[in-house]
């Protein structure tokens, strides 16, 4: 398939009903940190369909290597597993050279960072973060160790399902979009609050990555397939009066 | 013939989610106190040849209360001096990448980046905004990034005739959108905050929907 053209043409406008409102009371540290007014909605100009271009050269050999990436004289301690899928658009088609970045709790649901607390344990061989850019196809993937769920301050013994968070930049800046990866199968998926305020059960579905049996690595890794949809740019048909 | 024979094929976004509160392990590592990739983004988007007046930008991002939101983290994307994107759709491509990124300091609270003012770019209709940089917000207890934009203090004229600005109905919150030109030790320094919510609608800062 050839490269898509790199038009000012807009993107579809956003559909809020696919989204967690701002305010979700459920998750209470939105109540103080959405805004009151409504949105300003603006057509896309060059601003809005441009967005920087990520080249392989920056990115290191190790950088979607989540299992390789911090070792520091042993291998971390977890479920190899390794994530894939595609990102593609609106219109279905794919979105080469997105920058996919990763970041998550060890397999004891603990983060490498400063204002992490849980007594769960770091790993020494483990930093949690990567990043892979997608080929031609749209394709991406990356090795890691399945992260573990964790207790949050929200209600007092509220859970977070294991969970991935998923960064990407696409070709405009209007497809900016920041998600997390849930796993099939986890019990807490059902009463997460962050999960939840999302009002539309499809869009929820949608963030639970899939057992892909058929891509196992034989004696070594399970895999798991997660698709991601970015907003599609729209054809320049017709243009002028 | 399919039952779907002629459905035009529109799939939904994925569902946002909020980068929570380690979101700088992902995005900024170094900020989270570890190194692990060989190159980093950053907040510094010039170096010794980017052409055009050098500018900090700098500022707080507050919540409803009032409190400092010391974990967001921020990205900016503008184009260069003389108004050129350097992305593949402009008709003259800049080479300069005119993106960064930075988490606000965990004890401060403050923003900086180090970048250049950018020039005018042209409009949806061939008209020219404004000098402006966009910028998303993302941190815990936001579900979906926040779009908002920069403009000069110093661009009074540019501002008025900028079609984005003049857009915003409530010609106070406008306002919001202006950083405050500043010289500090002969440097040129932009400041703005950003409150996220209130104190007053008027106060508010204006976030886009893109």
């Amino acid at each position: 398939m050839p490269p898509p053209a790199h038009s000012a043409a807009p993107y579809v406008m956003r559909d809020p009903a696919l989204h967690a409102p701002a305010l979700a009371p459920g998750y209470k540290t939105s109540v103080l940190r959405s805004p009151r007014n409504a949105l300003i909605s603006i057509k896309h100009g060059l601003t809005e369909v441009t967005a920087p271009v990520f080249s392989a050269k920056e990115l290191g050999p190790l950088d979607d290597d989540l299992i390789l990436n911090y070792v520091k004289g042993g291998l971390p301690v977890g479920e190899r597993i390794v994530m894939h899928g595609l990102v593609h658009d609106s219109f279905g088609r794919p979105v080469p050279n997105a920058l996919v970045e990763v970041w998550q709790a060890n397999a004891s649901g603990r983060y490498r960072h400063p204002k992490d607390s849980y007594i769960g344990a770091l790993d020494p061989n483990f930093g949690g973060c990567g990043r892979v850019l997608t080929d031609a196809d749209g394709h991406y993937r990356f090795r890691t160790i399945k992260p573990g769920p964790y207790p949050w301050r929200n209600r007092i013994n509220e859970w977070r399902p294991a969970h991935i968070h998923v960064a990407l930049s696409g070709t405009g800046w209007a497809q900016r979009l920041v998600t997390q990866l849930y796993f099939e199968g986890d019990p807490l998926i059902a009463g997460c609050p962050i999960l939840r305020t999302i009002p539309n059960e499809e869009q929820i579905r949608g963030l639970i990555a899939l057992q892909d049996t058929g891509n196992f690595v034989e004696l070594d890794a399970r895999c798991y397939r997660f698709d991601i949809v970015l907003r599609g740019q729209r054809q320049t048909w017709f243009e002028g009066r | 013939m399919s039952p779907q024979a002629n459905t035009p094929l529109q799939l939904n976004e994925t569902a946002s989610q909020t980068g929570g509160p380690y979101v700088h392990i992902g995005l900024a590592p170094e900020q989270a106190g570890f190194e692990i990739f060989e190159k980093n983004f950053g907040n510094v988007l010039v170096d010794k040849n980017t052409k055009g007046e050098r500018i900090a930008l700098e500022g707080r991002v507050f919540d409803g209360s009032g409190t400092l939101m010391r974990d967001v983290l921020i990205e900016i994307w503008q184009a260069d001096a003389k108004g050129h994107y350097a992305h593949p759709a402009d008709p003259q491509p800049s080479t300069w990448r005119g993106w960064g990124r930075t988490g606000a300091d965990f004890q401060t609270g403050l923003y900086r980046f180090e970048t250049i003012k950018p020039g005018r770019v042209p409009g949806v209709q061939g008209e020219m905004q404004a000098p402006h940089i966009a910028m998303i917000l993302f941190a815990r207890g936001i579900n979906l990034g926040l779009h908002t934009r920069v403009y000069f203090s110093d661009e009074a004229q540019a501002n008025t005739e900028d079609p984005v600005l003049a857009g915003i109905e409530w010609a106070a919150r406008r306002q919001t959108l202006v950083a405050e030109r500043e010289k500090r030790d002969g440097a040129v320094v932009y400041r703005f905050d950003i409150r996220v919510q209130g104190p007053t609608p008027a106060e508010e800062t204006v976030f886009f929907d893109i």
